[in-house]
């Protein structure tokens, strides 16, 4: 019976399904926590993680004291000395007609380690600084789709009616926007001219704007689940108990709804980190995100771009470091997932 | 049956004048900006300027600029890009889509076989090594920024291997029309398929994977093996059917959304002149009206597939008929 082998595995309830039964007395929290402290791959994902953000956290240590550069401004002139040899940081080109000038390659030392970009910085110093831009465009747009996502998903499922019906129009409208189109249009207008905000001034070089465009563009793809789950929970058993027991509607949407909408939100946040961070890198690779002289792993990987057959490193490094990150992040988003609530489908 | 259709396609009507709507207000209507210079360009004449005040009717009030512009983009459609000179935008959106539908086609051919390859055999041979092994490189495919992979492509076949027996038939990036020759054409297109193709092999062997898990956890299933059919009959006759309902879901709409343009980052890092590649020049340019007519061109794909695929469910599933 070879091929009943072949599909023994998958009618007996183990493995993702088999997650263990809720006990009495033990809080959804603490339960999510046991499962994913057993999960290896979890916790691999936690401390692959964790590097990177200590490393990005670190870039000013790394770039005064180890490699000595100034990662944001242009060195075409200098030169820089390794085993004992003077090597200019711009080299004069080998190929073609042997005009212009090639930045130096990886040195494998402390200084200019991954070699340099077209304008002479060293592009390891400019990963980790350019880390922290991605890192943090990434989580703070995360941030700010998941509260206007949980609050456009909740106000339509739990008032219904008219405001559901505006809302979901709206969200459908958004939802048939190409993201990247939407993200160009919306960076269009928002960076070609200063924005005042009262008397606030936001500048076109200004992290906000990819913030507020990518934490925008995601918008429809968690409110639609969230309103699902709060229509779902308003005609459960403990809310209709509730309702019933005369309970004033916004202490049911406090007490009762709110907590289990929680649950969905948190199943989101790696994976909405993970596309946060392709989003970004997508959006600055495009020129319409982060502005130079800052640096993040997209815009490091268009410097790349005219140095690819030369200098390969410059567009190659960002790119392992953005796989790396979402990487981690995905494998943590499934174990939170299975974790917290098996159920939550991701896509 | 009839009314559903009727309503679902009412519903896309709405869509679609919201989305023309959106567009032309965060274009032309955000406050603190003249929209007329707008559409002129950077450093254009001031009588430019004037012209197009007068010709788009922007002296006038919001809705009947509004009407104006969609007249302009689709019924007289010589709506012109000041930046590049007098270009009519629609011949250019025309000309530019067969490249684009050429490339997501030949994606979407990869993406559906290697997807559901992967999808069955991570299933039948779920947590052994191969399903893990295979799980992971689903993994890895999600979490490739799509522009990073394609210049790696071309570093690897354009120059550090080009002159190697592995990737010497590779010929220079750009489009070659298929009626100049479709073996050129395929040579051309075979590694910006494979790498448009790759994010899209690994969500959908995911999800599919975990739909035939669950899919064999059902009882028909336990009664089509107990009847004694063969494991591969069970597998493709009725486990797969049932799991590939969400998988056609979601070809619709992430086909519909590369048609549309959303496979720009593909064409730019290849050199495919398509919708995406227009868009993003258009928007180095600054160039409105061309960006209009992209965007309004990407969303009409997206919502038309949409619908087809919503009206496709009513036609199927007696269930959704009932509502």
């Amino acid at each position: 019976m070879s091929d009943a082998t072949a599909s023994r595995p998958m009618t007996e309830a183990e493995g993702d399904a088999a997650v263990a039964p809720p006990q009495a007395g033990q809080s959804p929290w603490r339960r999510a926590w046991r499962i994913l402290r057993r999960d290896k791959a979890a916790i691999a994902a936690f401390v692959v993680m964790a590097l990177i953000v200590i490393a990005c956290l670190a870039a000013p240590i790394y770039a005064h004291s180890l490699a000595e550069t100034d990662p944001f401004r242009s060195t075409l002139s200098g030169s820089i000395v390794i085993d004992g040899q003077s090597q200019k940081i711009m080299q004069a080109s080998t190929t073609g007609l042997g005009l212009g000038t090639t930045p130096i390659g990886p040195t494998w030392h402390w200084q200019y380690m991954l070699g340099a970009d077209n304008q002479g910085r060293d592009v390891a110093a400019r990963l980790l600084y350019g880390g922290r831009n991605s890192l943090f465009i990434a989580s703070a747009a995360t941030l700010i789709c998941l509260v206007l996502a949980a609050a456009v998903g909740t106000t339509a499922g739990f008032f219904g009616g008219w405001v559901d019906m505006v809302l979901s129009r709206i969200l459908e409208v958004l939802w048939a926007f190409p993201v990247y189109l939407l993200a160009i249009s919306l960076s269009i207008v928002l960076l070609s001219q200063e924005i005042w905000i009262g008397p606030f001034r936001i500048g076109s070089g200004s992290l906000i704007l990819p913030i507020v465009i990518i934490g925008i563009i995601y918008v429809p793809y968690i409110a639609r689940p969230v309103r699902g789950r709060v229509l779902s929970l308003r005609q459960s058993e403990f809310v209709l108990a509730a309702r019933g027991l005369g309970i004033p509607r916004w202490r049911i949407l406090i007490k009762d709804i709110l907590p289990n909408v929680t649950t969905t939100l948190i199943v989101y946040i790696p994976i909405m980190m993970a596309l946060n961070i392709i989003t970004e890198s997508a959006l600055s690779f495009l020129s319409i995100g982060v502005q130079p002289p800052d640096a993040s792993w997209g815009t490091i990987i268009q410097d790349g771009q005219g140095l690819l057959y030369t200098r390969p490193m410059v567009a190659l490094a960002p790119g392992v470091a953005i796989v790396l990150t979402v990487l981690a992040l995905n494998v943590l988003g499934d174990s939170v997932r299975d974790a917290v609530d098996p159920r939550t489908k991701i896509r | 049956m009839v009314f559903a259709i009727l309503q679902r396609l009412g519903q896309m009507v709405f869509v679609l004048f919201g989305i023309s709507a959106l567009v032309f207000l965060i274009f032309f209507a955000t406050p603190g900006s003249d929209p007329a210079a707008r559409i002129a360009g950077r450093n254009a004449a001031q009588e430019t300027v004037q012209a197009i005040r007068k010709d788009f009717g922007f002296d006038r009030p919001l809705p009947v600029q509004y009407a104006i512009m969609m007249e302009k983009l689709f019924v007289s459609r010589d709506l012109t890009s000041f930046v590049n000179r007098g270009l009519e935008v629609v011949p250019q959106v025309m000309r530019a889509a067969p490249i684009t539908l050429s490339l997501v086609l030949g994606a979407a051919v990869l993406w559906v076989f290697g997807s559901i390859t992967v999808g069955v055999l991570a299933a039948l041979t779920r947590d052994t090594i191969i399903d893990k092994g295979l799980m992971i490189l689903a993994l890895i495919g999600v979490s490739m920024p799509v522009f990073w992979l394609g210049e790696l492509l071309n570093l690897v076949s354009q120059s550090r291997f080009h002159d190697t027996f592995l990737f010497s038939w590779v010929p220079g990036l750009g489009y070659k029309p298929f009626f100049d020759g479709p073996w050129l054409w395929f040579k051309t297109l075979i590694i910006p398929w494979f790498t448009l193709a790759a994010l899209y092999i690994g969500i959908y062997g995911r999800v599919l994977r975990a739909n035939l898990v669950e899919t064999y956890q059902e009882d028909y299933i336990r009664t089509a093996r107990a009847k004694g059919l063969s494991p591969s009959r069970v597998m493709i006759r009725h486990a797969l059917r049932m799991s590939l309902i969400p998988f056609i879901t979601m070809f619709g709409m992430d086909f519909g959304v590369l048609v549309g343009g959303a496979a720009l980052l593909t064409e730019v890092v290849f050199g495919l002149n398509g919708v995406g590649r227009l868009t993003y020049q258009a928007m180095l340019n600054l160039d409105l009206p061309m960006i209009l007519a992209t965007v309004m061109y990407a969303s009409f794909f997206v919502v038309v597939t949409n619908a087809v695929v919503d009206i496709l469910y009513v036609v199927i599933d007696p269930r959704v008929r009932a509502n």
